[in-house]
């Protein structure tokens, strides 16, 4: 087994809003492997981006506060830094690229400047030499050509699959343990999004990063992901190697999705669809989150909240279904601060 | 086969480009370039592509929401293109579209009722009671409740409003709906229970659809034939099984082996094509792809290449097909 990076031990973060208090990520464990590529899949509203702000330090505050938990970087716990500390991590042990390229670069800086001052908040004593040289070992790293030229260009010259590898560049500038890639590809074309998720499948393998990969998209998954984690309003609902989800899944949530997908190869005659939406966060207070739109549930599914079942030593699942069928429940740590 | 219900033909729309003090204009972006087709009865026609292919474009000049620079649109038997604006909106009661954003293409200050009522309004059918009669009747069709009426777009969910926009759209008791990325707002499983009603609704009533998308899977799923786009260009067209099965453009090709499968042990060579798009505001000569295409010729960058029926039903510009017509 690999060495765990990244632990992420009973996370709960909560708004706090006029309307009252909205858990939107509630109870999450899960960690990151050396090396692996980590899927989590969730439709909106599910919490899956607010667990990766919250592991950045990102979360804005007020409203937003993380209530409890750890998470656990080489032993040290980033829930307990302070907004400085919480600096010289990002960028340099963990790194993030986000969604929608345009918005999160500067465009009043040229690409050089930005990578430029990454580089340099993270190495203070390195010259504007070597900083240039680092610059451009990197664009070329991400398959830009004309590395040189480009970096004095201004983002808006750059296309839309450009600027993702310029981010991705950005990310990857100071050698991170953890890139954490908030749907990545989503806002780009189909060719261009092969072009990305095959270039974030080299650099894994080439530089041995880890990659916490977050999308909607059960394609993009199963094509660049080892292992999947499922989320549903706030929870982990499920859990697996990537095979094991899309052969055998457990949880009825993560069943439906798949058979929800269209698939390109052959045709089906209508979809399945889940009934119902998913409820707001912090709606239903007791049962499974599910269980109004699932058609497995059972009496108790509303009464009482499923814990995590663990069906094998890498697949869990949130659901009573697998008690039935004999499987042991999970120790669950509850950390609270 | 059944009755042409929309013919096309060469249709076109460019866009000026103004620069300078005196707005003077320096050149065209060509959105739309020369696109021909026809859309049977009954059926799906899917029309996919990727960003600035043109195909919302194509869309909107069917129902002359923007005007076309050149071609001729057919829906009946009656040139669409030629009419007055007056007659041009007693035409519309036949076509109407279902937009993609179901967050900006209601307004948010008319409830449910309202909204559903007005085009009735418009084409002054019916009589008060027998329009509110109507809204009810299309609320439930689509799934949604009497309660709902007196409500406001806030109050539903992404799906509910989708809904209400198909809902909308068949007030009219239309014949032919254009779909402009219907589903692409919104989540997984309630894009299936979208892609669904739309499908049982064409059963039901006997609708006519045409279907834009970039998402080749739900294009596929929804559709019985399949224009490809690229560049303001219609590059391949034929039935959806055909396309899927054996695409002969090499872009096709390309666009279909870059969507990722969801099913991890699926294995398929994979064709990354190298580079971006093209502007269309400056396109290259000859085939717009040769800049990108792996099996590119001499020929390509000079001459344009023209649709041709290569097997029955399955049309392609390509000069690599060109040798089969002879």
């Amino acid at each position: 087994m690999r060495k765990k990076l990244l632990e992420i031990k009973g996370l709960e973060t909560t708004f706090f809003t006029d309307n009252g208090q909205i858990p939107a990520v509630d109870n999450i464990e899960f960690s990151v492997h050396e090396g692996e590529i980590l899927g989590i899949v969730g439709e909106s509203g599910s919490g899956k981006s607010v667990t990766s702000l919250s592991i950045m330090g990102l979360i804005p505050s007020p409203p937003g506060k993380i209530t409890g938990g750890e998470i656990l970087l080489d032993g040290k716990n980033l829930a307990k830094y302070t907004d400085k500390q919480m600096q010289k991590v990002r960028g340099k042990d963990i790194a993030m690229i986000f969604q929608e390229p345009m918005t999160s670069l500067n465009p009043l800086f040229t690409i050089g400047d930005q990578l430029k001052e990454a580089i340099s908040i993270h190495n203070p004593k390195w010259s504007k030499k070597e900083a240039l040289a680092r610059a451009v070992e990197i664009m070329k790293l991400v398959g830009l050509p004309r590395a040189e030229e480009l970096l004095k260009d201004y983002p808006h010259q750059l296309s839309g699959g450009m600027r993702q590898r310029v981010m991705i560049a950005m990310a990857l500038v100071c050698d991170p343990q953890v890139l954490i890639a908030d749907e990545p590809t989503t806002a780009l074309d189909v060719t261009i999004q092969a072009q990305i998720l095959q270039l974030m499948k080299d650099l894994n393998k080439r530089l041995n990063t880890a990659v916490l990969l977050i999308t909607h998209d059960l394609g993009v998954v199963a094509e660049t992901c080892e292992r999947v984690i499922v989320m549903y309003a706030g929870q982990i609902v499920e859990e697996a190697p990537v095979q094991e989800i899309f052969s055998n899944p457990k949880h009825p949530y993560t069943q439906g999705l798949i058979q929800s997908v269209p698939d390109m190869r052959h045709k089906k005659d209508s979809l399945y669809s889940i009934p119902g939406t998913v409820p707001k966060p912090g709606s239903i207070k007791v049962g499974c989150r599910f269980a109004a739109r699932c058609e497995y549930a059972m009496e108790r599914c509303l009464q009482e909240t499923p814990p995590l079942f663990e069906a094998t030593e890498q697949h869990r699942s949130r659901c009573f279904l697998l008690e039935e069928q004999g499987v042991e429940q999970r120790v669950e740590s509850v950390i609270k601060s | 086969m059944s009755k042409v219900l929309l013919k096309v033909e060469g249709l076109k729309k460019y866009f000026p480009i103004r620069k300078g003090v005196l707005n003077k204009q320096v050149g065209y972006v060509k959105a739309v370039d020369d696109v021909s087709f026809e859309v049977f009865e009954g059926e799906t026609l899917g029309i996919v592509g990727e960003s600035g292919c043109g195909k919302s474009t194509t869309g909107r000049l069917l129902m002359r929401l923007l005007e076309p620079t050149e071609g001729k649109v057919e829906f009946a038997g009656q040139q669409i293109s030629e009419l007055s604006k007056d007659e041009m909106r007693k035409a519309r009661r036949d076509i109407q579209m279902i937009f993609q954003d179901p967050y900006a293409s209601l307004n948010p200050r008319h409830s449910i009722g309202k909204i559903l009522e007005e085009p009735l309004i418009v084409h002054g059918m019916g009589s008060a009671k027998e329009r509110k009669q109507k809204v009810l009747e299309l609320l439930e069709i689509v799934g949604l409740n009497e309660y709902h009426i007196n409500r406001y777009p806030h109050q539903f969910s992404g799906g509910q409003r989708q809904r209400i926009g198909i809902a909308r759209a068949l007030m009219t008791n239309p014949r032919l709906i254009i779909a402009d990325e219907p589903v692409s707002a919104l989540d997984v499983s309630i894009q299936s229970q979208v892609l669904n009603l739309l499908q049982e609704l064409q059963k039901d009533l006997k609708l006519t659809y045409i279907f834009i998308s970039h998402d080749l899977g739900v294009v596929r799923h929804i559709s019985n034939r399949v224009g490809v786009m690229y560049l303001g260009k219609l590059v391949e067209l034929t039935a959806s099984e055909d396309l899927y099965a054996e695409p002969l453009h090499p872009y096709t090709q390309a666009l279909l082996a870059s969507v990722p499968v969801p099913d991890p042990t699926f294995e398929r060579e994979q064709i990354i094509i190298s580079g971006d798009i093209p502007s269309a505001s400056n396109p290259p000569s000859g085939c717009a792809f040769h800049p990108r295409c792996p099996f590119k010729k001499e020929q390509c960058s000079q001459v344009v290449p023209k649709m041709q029926e290569v097997k029955p039903g399955h049309y392609v510009a390509c000069h690599l097909y060109e040798a089969t017509q002879h």
